[in-house]
Formats: structure tokens, C-alpha cells, sequence
């Protein structure tokens, strides 16, 4: 065998090894990342869907965090605007995790229609900004009308 | 000043148009008086990107509330450091900074080689201009940092805490020195591949770019991982982030490049493929600082919520196109020199090196952009974690360590089995030692066993080199061991400083192979209350809680805890963690409250300490013992320090005379010495 044809055959096999391992624990590993309604959806369409690990992204419905006492365990609802479902989880919650944030909490729909959640990830910090806007009718923050130069 | 800031963002813009479009047309035309022109241009746009620049500045400094930006990034009371980096900390001002450093890395390439590479160099500077134009106009349309407010708040709605520590203020600025240098490689690309001179000249002046690129990546890399660890507080330092993953993959690419470079410099192979990566390393960039900027990949559904998504989609492909146009035009060109003679050779080691690193970079990618893939074809979002990435990446990575070991050291064009035996034997009896030693001392984590096995082989090899090099250097001239060491390191600055980047590497995964042995613990203590446990290395720890206090600083209110610490009975002091409420001038509170990570280093490992929060009188706690992170960051220090030395510039006359000599291969007997 020539060297170059000895090295494509090599290649060759490295690359089919890191195909069959991406290949396979895309299929082990990958979860859904649904919002509310999709997951309604998936509820209603297939049975079996309850108990299947995936990623749910929604708004925390301000006012709905209730932090067990003597433990770690938070309950919550989350919604889309058009479905809700409220979430148990267990563990440290991060720092941006508050009333009305976008969350992405990671676990499985229960039988009993409570979303039971692993992981628990605030997005507010994902692009780090603040728009004023949403302060523009606080008390206190409007200014003089005067323009800077 | 700001309106003289946003007029200068307008004619920056212009000079660019102008730059591009005349640059072309002389080179086109072979016409020297329009090729100076754009020149000048690009001169020009140089300094009125700087002017925009000081606009912005200058708004953020006087707290002008009045523009969008400034409002949504700082508050009234917020240090002037802060303040200065918070013209990076958001999307419109990073756009502008990215155009900030493009202008200026276009202005020092046009003007080094004012005097060199002519033919090309119109190409270079319309490549460059249009980069430019691209950057500019997307700020000036799509994201503009001077877009007022139409009503005036008295204060700005400060910055996210987590951004203020001074890692985070020179992260952003490193990692994007890193993204905007590969602008220039990739503009040369375009430039040679136009005018067919593809020949090894082009590569010279490529490849101290790329170096220059590859240094600020490597330290902004480390930079962001250092931020994530002390700031996040989640213990640890790397997740495979898509932000994280946008940074990693053009370092990937760009680190093949600086390897594949020296194939085509001593064997003329590798051409297409060359090029190739240069381009990939660039597009890998820009995607990189889209991934960044757009949030594109977090979000459920956000393609269509990012204002600048349509503009980058449009500019990678363009780009893509052009490349491919041009590489297929030129197919005859890039035919390679000559071919592989044999499979144990330094050749085929680089080539599996090259094959490794695009492989990494290929499956981060795929992983990276997987959600936004799946619902295209298949219209559900799924996502992939760390598990996808190290299924992948830690066994291609480990091979890529074995050749860190074998590539530098392999004869070129074929091994003989002296060569294999002189240069390989003692390295892979470090290696087996390591492995039984550890063997014996009861670690068995598989992976964890080859990674010290390969480290120590790679140590071995990088240690019997420089022994044999100064060696050399002592019986030939009589030199001492320090003057012998300086010398040899500084008379080949490639070869050696290479082997510190290696060195660096290996301490790196000895440290990523450490953090299999963590353990983490969550606990509960009230004032005066202790817990106990054991550390990986099997030593007794125990923590006793001084309580809980507050206290009142310039723009937040604490909430701390201490705990004091023993190991094996003996102190090991006081570690403390707090929780952070920012407020701004009117004392309302900006941003939900943080963490700082209470953290206790030693070479051995870190002890992490997290305050989640407290109940009562009771501090709730996670204690994690991270073993051997503080290796990452001296692995990460020694990188760089290679880097400088293989990048730092040499008198001329040496340079020249190195480099012919390097272009000789060398007899393999002296393969050590050189």
C-alpha cells in the first residue's frame, strides 16, 4: 500500500470513530428543547412523552416561587403566555433566578402534571444587558426632559 | 464630542466604501495612483473609527445618560474602570470595538508592507476594507451605540455584576485581539489566491499574524475561564458553552494552521489545505463573535429576535463563496510539492495533528450549532451537553497529546528505527512508570490513567530535548547550564518556544484529568456549627462556621459568611463567601443579588466555597474540592510565554540566517543539537 493511501485509511478511521461517537451520544444525550406549548402539544400527541428528558424555556409567572422551608427545594410556575406548568427543583439556584426571568430548567414531565427539574438555568444573564426601557415608568427615574450634548 | 462620535461612525464608513472599492479597481488595473488612494483610505478610516470610538467613551464617561447604550450599561455610581470597559460590555459598543481594532490591524498591515508584497497588497487592503465596511455598516444600521432615548432617566441601569471584575474588564478586549487578527491572515488568502503568488511568501507574512492571533486567543480562552470559575460559582471552569465553544474553535483551526505552516514550508504539501484553514479560521471568528453577541443559541426560538443574525448569515456566506470560487479557480496553483513517503514520519504526524484538531473543531461546531440544525430539519429544537463534547473530545484529545509527544521529534520523510528507539525509548518509560505508579497508589479512572500516562510521556520528551540541547551547547562551547539554556532557547526560538506551548499543554491535561476526581458537598451550618469530610487525596478536612454578617459598600450590600478550615487537624485559615446586592445612585437595586466564590488554592487542589443562601441563622453552603485548577492557569501562563518567545522578533540578519537554516533538513544526527 502506498503511504498516502495507508494514511487516508487511517484518516478514514479516525474520522469513522469520532462520526460514530458523536452519532451516538447525540442520540444518548440530546434532549428536546421545548417552550410550553410545544410540550402541550407532544403531552397531547404522544402518551409516553411524560418521563422523557428534555429542556423546557419559559417565563417564571412572577409571584409563583414558593421556597420550601428546612430544604433546597423551590416550586414554581413557568409559562409562554399561552401554557403554564409548574416546575419543582431541588438544588442551588442561581443568582438571576427571580420573578417574571426567562429560565431553561432541564428534567422530565411527571404523571401528575409537575415538571420535575434537575437543572435550573436563569437566561437574564445570558447577553448581560438591562433595557432601560422596562424602568421608563419607575418612580423616580424619569429625568428632566433636557437632552445631553 | 459624541455628535462629532456618531459623525465619525458615518464617514469611517465612507473611507471604507472608498478603500474597498479603489483598492480593487488598482489592483485590477495594476493603477499605483488608485492603489494609494485606498491606502489612504484606509488610513483615513482608521482614524475616524478611533474618533467614533473617544465619542463613545466620551459618553460613557460624562454618564450621558440619554443614550440607550450608556443607560442600559452603567449607573451613575459605578467605578470609572467599569465604566471605561463597559464600551465593550454590550452588543452595539463590542461591534464598534471589533471595527476599532479591524481599522487599526488593516492601518499596521498596510503600513508594513508599504514597502513589500506590492502585487498583493491592493487585495489585502480592499479585503481588509471590506471587513471593515461589513462591521460599520452593521453598527450604523443595525446596532448604534449613539441612538438616543427619548426620554432622559436620571440614572443608567448599571452593570451586571458578575461583569465587574477585572478579569471580565480585559477578557473581552484579549479574546477579540485574537478574533479581529485573523482578519489580516485571511485578507493575505484572498490576496494570494487573486493574484496566484502562492508560493511560500505569502505564508511568512501569514504566519506571524496568526501567531499574534493564536497568543491573544490562547490567554483570552484561559481569561474567560478564569472569570467563569472565581465569578459563576457553578465550580468549575469550562461547560462547553456555546459562548465558550464560539472562542475555542477558531484557536482550534488557527493552532492546526501553525502546525500545517511548517509542512508547506519544508516539504511544499499541505497548499489547498492551507489556505483553507486560514479562511475557516477567520469565518470561525465572525461566528464567534455572532454566537457571542446574538444570544442566538441559548434562547428557544431567537433567530429572528437578533437584529444582526440576517447580516453575519449573509457575510459568512459571501465569504464562503468567494473562497470557494476562488480555490476552485486555482486548483493548478496549490498542487502540492511533493507526497507522503512513509506513515512514521514527522509528515504523516502533522497530518493526523492537522486531521485531529479540525475534527475537534468540526464536532464542537456541530454540537455548538445542533439545536439551531435540528430545528431547521427537523423542526424540534434538541440540545447536546458536556456529555456529547467529552464522548467526542476527550478521546480525540488524548491522541492529539500522544502526537504533542511523537511530531516534534519523528525523523521527516521516514523514520528509521534507530531514530524511533534514540528519541522514543526513555519518554514511554516515563509514561508506563506513571501508570503503574498510579496504578499502585489506587486511581482507576481509565481515562484519567492515559492522560497521566501521555503527559508524562509528552514531559519526557519535551525534558530529553532540552537536556540534549544544552547538553550540546555545553561540551561544544563550555557554556554553564543557565548561559547554555538561555542561548539555546533564544538561538531557536521556534523550536523551543514550541516546546514550552507543549509543556503547557501537558500541565493542562493533567489539571482536565484532575477534575474527574471531584467532590462537592452541600451543607447547612449555623454560627459556631462544623462539618467534616475527606478530600480526593484522602486527607481529613473540617470547617466550622463563623456566621453570617452584612456590611454596606460604595454601590452594594453584603452578605458574607466565613468558615474557618483544618486539614488533618492542622489551620488552614479562614475562607469566606458572600452574596452581593448592586444598587445604583437611588438605592435601587440593579440586577439580581451575586455570588463571589470563597476559594482556597493550593497546588493540590482548590477549596470552593459557595454561599447559595441563607435561612435563618443556617448558611447554606456547597463545599467542593476542585483537585490540581491551579495547573490550568500556570499551563496557560507557560503557553503564552512560548508563544512570545516563538513570536518575538529577531534581528533581521539572524532572522534570515534561522530560517534558512531551518528550511535545510537537518541530518537527523543532530536532530537534537540543531
Amino acid at each position: 500500500m502506498k503511504p498516502r493511501t495507508k494514511f487516508l485509511v487511517g484518516a478514514g478511521m479516525v474520522l469513522a470513530t469520532a462520526g460514530y461517537l458523536m452519532a451516538s451520544s447525540i442520540s444518548a444525550t440530546g434532549v428536546y428543547y421545548l417552550t410550553p406549548t410545544e410540550l402541550a402539544t407532544k403531552l397531547s400527541s404522544d402518551a409516553l412523552f411524560h418521563g422523557v428528558g428534555l429542556k423546557l424555556g419559559a417565563r417564571v409567572v412572577p409571584g409563583s416561587i414558593r421556597r420550601e422551608a428546612g430544604g433546597r427545594e423551590y416550586a414554581f410556575v413557568v409559562t409562554d403566555g399561552a401554557k403554564s406548568y409548574p416546575v419543582i427543583y431541588r438544588g442551588i439556584a442561581p443568582d438571576t433566578f427571580t420573578d417574571g426571568v426567562d429560565v431553561v430548567v432541564e428534567g422530565r414531565m411527571g404523571q401528575d402534571g409537575t415538571f420535575h427539574a434537575t437543572t435550573l438555568l436563569a437566561k437574564c444573564a445570558s447577553r448581560y444587558e438591562n433595557a432601560p426601557e422596562k424602568y421608563k415608568d419607575t418612580p423616580g427615574y424619569r429625568g428632566s426632559a433636557k437632552q445631553g450634548a | 464630542m459624541i455628535v462629532v462620535g456618531e459623525l465619525s461612525l458615518w464617514i469611517a464608513l465612507l473611507m471604507a466604501v472608498w478603500a474597498a472599492t479603489v483598492s480593487f479597481a488598482g489592483g485590477h488595473g495594476r493603477r499605483d495612483e488608485l492603489i494609494l488612494s485606498g491606502e489612504r483610505a484606509s488610513y483615513a478610516a482608521t482614524g475616524f473609527t478611533m474618533l467614533a470610538s473617544v465619542g463613545l467613551w466620551t459618553a460613557l464617561l460624562s454618564r450621558d445618560f440619554s443614550l440607550s447604550y450608556v443607560a442600559s450599561q452603567i449607573s451613575a455610581n459605578m467605578p470609572n474602570v467599569y465604566v471605561f470597559a463597559a464600551f465593550w460590555s454590550g452588543q452595539a459598543g463590542s461591534m464598534l470595538f471589533w471595527a476599532l481594532i479591524l481599522s487599526v490591524f488593516s492601518a499596521i498591515a498596510v503600513w508594513t508592507n508599504r514597502d513589500r508584497n506590492r502585487e498583493m497588497m491592493p487585495w489585502v487592503t480592499g479585503t481588509l476594507a471590506i471587513v471593515l465596511v461589513f462591521f460599520l455598516a452593521t453598527i450604523a444600521f443595525k446596532a448604534n451605540p449613539f441612538v438616543r432615548l427619548d426620554w432622559l432617566p436620571v440614572d443608567g441601569r448599571g452593570m451586571n455584576p458578575q461583569l465587574q471584575n477585572p478579569g471580565m474588564a480585559i477578557h473581552p478586549p484579549t479574546l477579540y485581539l485574537g478574533y479581529v487578527s485573523t482578519a489580516v491572515p485571511f485578507a493575505f488568502a484572498i490576496a494570494a489566491l487573486v493574484t496566484r503568488r502562492l508560493d511560500a511568501d505569502w505564508l511568512a507574512s501569514v504566519r506571524r499574524w496568526s501567531l499574534v492571533s493564536w497568543f491573544f486567543l490562547t490567554i483570552g480562552i484561559t481569561l474567560g475561564m478564569w472569570w467563569a470559575y472565581v465569578e459563576l460559582g457553578w465550580g468549575g471552569y469550562w461547560a462547553w458553552d456555546p459562548v465558550e465553544n464560539a472562542s475555542f474553535l477558531p484557536w482550534l483551526t488557527g493552532t492546526a494552521f501553525l502546525h500545517s505552516i511548517m509542512i508547506q514550508e519544508k516539504r511544499g504539501m499541505l497548499r489547498k489545505w492551507n489556505v483553507t484553514l486560514v479562511v475557516t479560521t477567520f469565518l470561525l471568528s465572525i461566528l464567534g463573535t455572532f454566537i457571542t453577541r446574538s444570544g442566538i443559541i441559548e434562547s428557544v426560538h431567537s433567530f429572528a429576535q437578533s437584529p444582526i443574525g440576517g447580516w453575519f448569515a449573509a457575510f459568512i456566506v459571501a465569504s464562503t463563496a468567494v473562497t470557494a470560487y476562488l480555490v476552485a479557480t486555482r486548483l493548478k496553483d496549490l498542487e502540492a510539492k511533493a507526497g507522503l513517503e512513509s506513515m512514521v514520519s514527522r509528515e504523516a504526524a502533522f497530518l493526523y495533528n492537522n486531521l485531529l484538531f479540525v475534527g475537534i473543531a468540526f464536532s464542537v461546531l456541530w454540537g455548538t450549532l445542533f439545536p439551531i440544525l435540528s430545528e431547521w430539519v427537523r423542526g424540534n429544537k434538541i440540545t447536546v451537553g458536556p456529555p456529547f463534547f467529552n464522548a467526542v473530545n476527550i478521546p480525540l484529545g488524548l491522541l492529539l497529546l500522544l502526537l504533542t509527544g511523537i511530531g516534534p521529534l519523528i525523523a521527516w520523510r521516514k523514520a528509521s528505527l534507530s531514530n524511533l528507539r534514540r528519541q522514543f525509548l526513555g519518554p514511554s518509560a516515563a509514561g508506563i512508570s506513571v501508570v503503574v505508579l498510579l496504578l499502585v497508589l489506587g486511581m482507576r479512572h481509565t481515562n484519567a490513567l492515559i492522560a497521566y500516562g501521555l503527559a508524562a510521556f509528552v514531559g519526557g520528551t519535551i525534558v530529553q530535548e532540552f537536556w540534549k540541547g544544552i547538553g550540546a551547547r555545553r561540551s561544544l562551547h563550555g557554556e554553564g547550564f543557565v548561559t547554555a539554556l538561555v542561548r539555546l532557547v533564544s538561538r531557536n526560538r521556534r523550536r523551543y518556544g514550541g516546546y514550552i506551548v507543549h509543556a503547557g499543554i501537558v500541565f493542562l491535561f493533567g489539571a482536565f484529568a484532575g477534575m474527574a476526581f471531584k467532590r462537592e458537598n452541600d451543607v447547612s451550618l449555623a454560627a459556631g456549627q462544623s462539618f467534616e469530610t475527606t478530600d480526593p487525596f484522602g486527607a481529613r478536612w473540617r470547617f466550622v462556621s463563623q456566621g453570617v454578617s452584612t456590611s454596606l459598600a460604595l454601590n452594594r450590600e453584603i452578605t458574607a459568611v466565613a468558615l474557618e478550615a483544618w486539614r488533618d487537624g492542622s489551620p488552614m485559615g479562614l475562607i469566606k463567601t458572600e452574596k452581593r446586592q448592586y444598587f445604583d445612585s437611588q438605592r435601587q437595586p440593579t440586577f439580581e443579588p451575586s455570588t463571589e466564590v470563597g476559594i482556597k488554592s493550593s497546588m493540590r487542589q482548590d477549596v470552593y466555597v459557595v454561599l447559595a443562601g441563607v435561612r435563618g441563622d443556617d448558611a447554606e453552603l456547597r463545599i467542593t474540592f476542585n483537585p490540581l485548577v491551579v495547573w490550568v492557569w500556570w499551563g496557560a501562563e507557560l503557553m503564552a510565554l512560548g508563544g512570545l518567545i516563538v513570536m518575538w522578533p529577531q534581528a533581521e540578519r539572524r532572522r534570515q540566517a534561522g530560517y534558512a537554516a531551518e528550511l535545510k533538513p537537518a541530518p537527523d544526527e543532530f536532530a537534537g543539537v540543531a
